[in-house]
């Protein structure tokens, strides 16, 4: 089924990039998490990535891992995060992506979770944990739902295995660009230009690119091939810093089409 | 729960990986399925086992323990007079082989107490891999002297800062090593548990100590043991002594997990005390966890059972109840250390120690016409500093 999140970027991409900030609920209180999620809209993310935090996100870098730390030393759970966004689903004008491992989502229950999250306007579903054979076990759950379940290609991924997870992917598909943690540095090679122009042609659906995606130089680049880029780290640490400006800059002229 | 992935026990185990991952697992699937039907890696598993390792080990009647305890004729499967000390260099050493024929030039590793890592380091220096093992800065701490072996042994050590600094976030950074050096490294998983096919290939590389079990007992007394008792914390030294006893109903088999300061206090290692289902490192198990899915901490007197989760298999045999799972506190632990070191001469591993204080309870509910086997997964050496630290100096505390 075709889900709404998709429809929201490739509107956005036809005239420019689609930029897909991630933030970490409740780093710094929820009240900093509505703040910046203002911000980020007003600003021009395309939607937003919400990181619920997880005790062992092996997924991510240093800078998302602390984040979460400080996430959870202050309560901040699955439970209270799909409460946040419920409260505030009419200031929250941009899609919301939520980001979490697997056993928060399976120790809430898959169902209940599916419908907090579907009540609190929560739009598309990223589990870095669950590769396509697994994924039947949230799935199963959506059918019918506007909410999206996005799929992550890799570097390592076969040609064939590319195809099959852009298959599979709603939304989006969530091309990484590196092998490697979040925060870790992407290059923009013409290597890596090579696999995104591939993953492209083997998408139906827009094709976004994250993990070591720093500045807006890289983001540039990166996204030329494809359809825009998902920025975690750099935002992460940016707002814990409160450096608004690295915000501003980011944004201030919207990556064009090349 | 329907999914299409092999590698389930029941419906737990699967590959719960980031996708940079995926590639890397089907390769190894494919390797080891091929390897395990190649004469010639059988050969030289076969070969270094007996030479290096110096399999086959005893199975030891333990004549004087049997007598204290006034039960069932009770013996030990000696897998503490393995090279290294473990039972662990049986899988160090059959994965070990599965990299060099892969051709990847690097090994990763996670250790706990530093049994695993001081097996993986050994055979990296003899097939001259290199090795990079990640250890929580808290074992780090607890276990300098098996950080100085591995390092002896060519090793680099990586201190874990993150999260509670043991063993669950050291295997948070091996697997995160991994990813970013997928293509030419192999992560030696050090228990059966991770995603598939690791508790697939860790049980077959361990069954050896069942096997061997059972071929020895057949010989001694001509008949099957009623009782076998192994402690569990992934449950590597279990699963691969419970194996070839699975079909056979007439054998009891024990597992002993850690339950540190008690089950009730909280503070323990005993997974299948709690029964929470969850998905950790890649595995869906019995999963310690809180109310909101954080992994929680284990906590054990011994660091190799120091570890939230347990195998997949051991999670399906649970619920089978083919195996009866139980647990013994640090306390009892400490018990059963003394007690095989003064009954017989042998000083058990802290791990090993959970599964004696068991056996000698249990051993009370059996008769002396009945024969019981302990899986002695290695040797205490290592924890003698931390027991006598524990016991203030003095053995008859």
């Amino acid at each position: 089924m075709r889900k709404s999140l998709q429809q929201t970027i490739e509107n956005r991409t036809l005239s420019e990039k689609a930029i897909i900030p991630y933030i970490m609920a409740g780093d710094g209180g929820f009240d900093r998490t509505l703040t910046a999620i203002k911000l980020l809209q007003e600003s021009g993310a395309t939607a937003l990535e919400l990181g619920i935090p997880f005790s062992d996100p092996v997924a991510d870098g240093p800078i998302i891992e602390a984040a979460g730390i400080r996430a959870l030393r202050s309560g901040v759970n699955i439970t209270n995060t799909l409460s946040f966004l419920q409260a505030n689903k009419d200031a929250i004008k941009i899609p919301i992506i939520i980001m979490t491992y697997l056993n928060p989502i399976f120790n809430m229950g898959v169902a209940s979770f599916v419908k907090q999250a579907i009540a609190a306007n929560v739009k598309g579903l990223i589990i870095p944990d669950m590769p396509i054979e697994e994924k039947e076990l949230i799935s199963a759950h959506l059918e019918n739902t506007d909410l999206a379940l996005i799929q992550l290609v890799s570097l390592t991924s076969s040609e064939s295995r590319i195809a099959q997870i852009a298959d599979q992917s709603e939304g989006f598909l969530y091309a990484v660009t590196l092998n490697g943690t979040t925060g870790s540095t992407a290059t923009g090679d013409e290597q890596l230009q090579n696999h995104l122009r591939k993953v492209k042609s083997l998408s139906k659906i827009p094709v976004l690119a994250g993990f070591g995606i720093h500045d807006r130089h890289t983001a540039e680049i990166i996204s030329q091939n494809i359809d825009g880029v998902i920025v975690g780290s750099a935002f992460v640490q940016a707002l814990h810093e409160g450096n608004e400006e690295f915000i501003h800059t980011f944004f201030k002229n919207k990556v064009k089409l090349f | 729960m329907t999914t299409t992935t092999k590698g389930k026990f029941g419906k737990y185990g699967g590959q719960f990986v980031p996708e940079t991952l995926m590639t890397a697992l089907k390769e190894l699937e494919e390797a080891y399925d091929q390897a395990k039907e190649d004469p010639t890696f059988i050969n030289e598993l076969q070969y270094y086992l007996k030479d290096y390792v110096g399999r086959e080990n005893p199975l030891f009647y333990a004549e004087q323990l049997t007598k204290k305890l006034n039960g069932p004729k009770i013996y030990l499967k000696r897998e503490d007079l393995n090279h290294t000390g473990a039972h662990k260099i049986n899988n160090a050493l059959g994965q070990v082989l599965l990299a060099k024929r892969m051709g990847k030039k690097k090994v990763v590793a996670e250790t706990g107490a530093g049994q695993h890592g001081v097996a993986t380091a050994t055979v990296c220096a003899l097939f001259d891999l290199e090795c990079v093992v990640f250890m929580g800065r808290e074992d780090v701490k607890r276990q300098e002297l098996n950080v100085f072996r591995m390092e002896l042994l060519g090793a680099t050590v990586v201190p874990v800062d993150s999260g509670s600094a043991t063993l669950k976030d050291a295997c948070n950074e091996a697997l995160r090593y991994w990813v970013a050096n997928v293509e030419d490294t192999h992560y030696i998983l050090g228990s059966a548990l991770g995603p598939h096919p690791f508790p697939t290939i860790v049980r077959d590389l361990q069954r050896v100590i069942g096997d061997e079990t059972r071929r020895q007992i057949l010989d001694k007394e001509n008949r099957l043991p009623d009782a076998v008792v192994a402690c569990v914390g992934g449950g590597s030294n279990a699963i691969g002594m419970f194996t070839p006893f699975i079909e056979d109903s007439e054998v009891k088999m024990y597992g002993v997990e850690a339950a540190g300061k008690g089950i009730q206090s909280g503070e323990h290692a005993a997974a299948l005390a709690e029964l929470k289902e969850g998905v950790l490192h890649g595995c869906y198990m019995y999963l310690m966890q809180d109310d909101h899915g954080m992994v929680q901490e284990a906590v054990s007197i011994s660091a190799g059972l120091d570890y939230p989760g347990v195998g997949p298999e051991h999670c399906h045999l649970k619920d089978l109840g083919r195996v009866q799972y139980s647990s013994a506190t640090d306390e009892e632990a400490i018990e059963g250390f003394k007690l095989l070191s003064r009954t017989e001469g042998i000083i058990p591993a802290l791990e090993s120690s959970h599964a004696i204080a068991y056996a000698a309870k249990l051993a009370k509910e059996m008769s002396e016409d009945e024969i019981m086997v302990i899986c002695l997964s290695g040797r205490g050496d290592k924890d003698v500093a931390q027991v006598k630290e524990l016991l203030g100096g003095n053995v008859h505390a």
